[in-house]
């Protein structure tokens, strides 16, 4: 066995990396939504609505690698 | 088919195991009926007896099934139409309550009892539909701005200098006629593969656990069966959020090609 040896799946890795950045991303949308409903409360539901799009778009991205590790290596 | 229950070792099926159904009609043909084209049909059944019923003998002040699915229909107008067409859009309010209703019943099988499984984590009814909304915001573009004036819009957007139009139109084509289809379907799918999977994975826990042979290993049913619980409550969140980001997302889409970049 040599030292540098990976065994096993490395889609799993690649799922792992996939997910660092949407996880930035949504703490971020989250916070910038929470601020916005303190500054205005009357746009709270239209903030919480942009909330949740955004929360889809860079949730895609983690998704993509999940799927992606699952059906590429089986 | 799970060897938990012979006190065997854990066996973790795989995406084959849990995604693909045996044809058990019309075996072999293109018309081959497996679990999933079965929900397909369930699930256009039952939006179609809620939506024709619950608008027959329509009143004034609603009653019943009428008003239950004038909340939905006022959802749909008010805070997806309105807020992202505007009033030139409410033409496509019947087709984007079409959408989110059949997406959200079929995303909901995977928590009904006894049919545990989305049919939307195939990939077919997401791609189709996914086809669909970039088919008719294309046709929706050319007919509201005319052919050359809307891939003009979107290709070359007004008000950059020349030389940045050898970056910018590349990426403005592949983004909004490839990845825009691609990932309206691919975020439908994804989402419910994994929640599928998650869901799978905390039962067969369960069952394992609970017909292993050692008493320690018996008390780790505990978490295991609040974790699935959890996860099929968290299913219903998801359902209901990916059937409202498909529709405003395709409501978005449409809504700018009516109204141009």
């Amino acid at each position: 066995m040599f030292l540098g040896e990976v065994v096993g799946s490395v889609n799993v890795i690649g799922y792992g990396l996939a997910a660092i950045g949407p996880g930035l991303g949504i703490g971020y949308i989250a916070a910038a939504a929470i601020d916005a409903s303190a500054r205005q409360p009357e746009l709270a539901g239209q903030s919480r609505t942009t909330m949740f799009l955004g929360i889809a778009f860079t949730e895609a991205l983690a998704l993509f690698g999940f799927v992606l590790a699952f059906i590429l290596g089986g | 088919m799970f060897f938990g229950a012979s006190g065997g070792g854990l066996h973790i099926p795989s995406t084959e195991e849990l995604f693909s159904w045996p044809d058990f009609a019309f075996k072999g043909t293109v018309f081959g009926i497996n679990k999933t084209v079965l929900l397909y049909f369930l699930g256009a059944l039952i939006v179609g007896f809620l939506w024709i019923v619950g608008s027959r003998r329509q009143s004034l002040v609603p009653r019943g099934l009428q008003n239950l699915m004038e909340v939905f229909y006022g959802f749909i107008r008010n805070n997806i139409v309105i807020e992202v067409m505007g009033v030139a859009g409410l033409s496509y309010v019947p087709f984007l309550a079409t959408l989110f209703s059949f997406i959200f019943v079929l995303n909901l099988f995977e928590i009904t009892p006894f049919i545990l499984f989305p049919p939307t984590s195939r990939i077919a009814l997401p791609a189709f539909f996914a086809i669909l909304v970039w088919v008719i915001f294309i046709v929706q573009g050319i007919r509201s701005q005319g052919a050359g004036h809307y891939f003009k819009g979107i290709l070359f957007p007004p008000g950059v200098p020349k030389p940045i139009y050898i970056l910018l139109t590349p990426i403005e084509l592949i983004s909004v006629f490839i990845v825009r289809p691609l990932t309206l379907a691919v975020r439908l799918f994804a989402n419910m593969v994994a929640g599928h999977t998650l869901v799978t994975m905390f039962l067969i826990f369960c069952e394992t656990t609970l017909f292993a042979d050692s008493i320690g290993v018996k008390f780790v049913v505990i978490p295991s069966f609040i974790g699935a619980v959890g996860m099929l409550g968290f299913e219903i969140f998801v359902s209901a959020i990916q059937a409202f980001i498909f529709t405003i997302l395709a409501a978005v889409y449409i809504g700018e090609s009516i109204h141009g970049h």
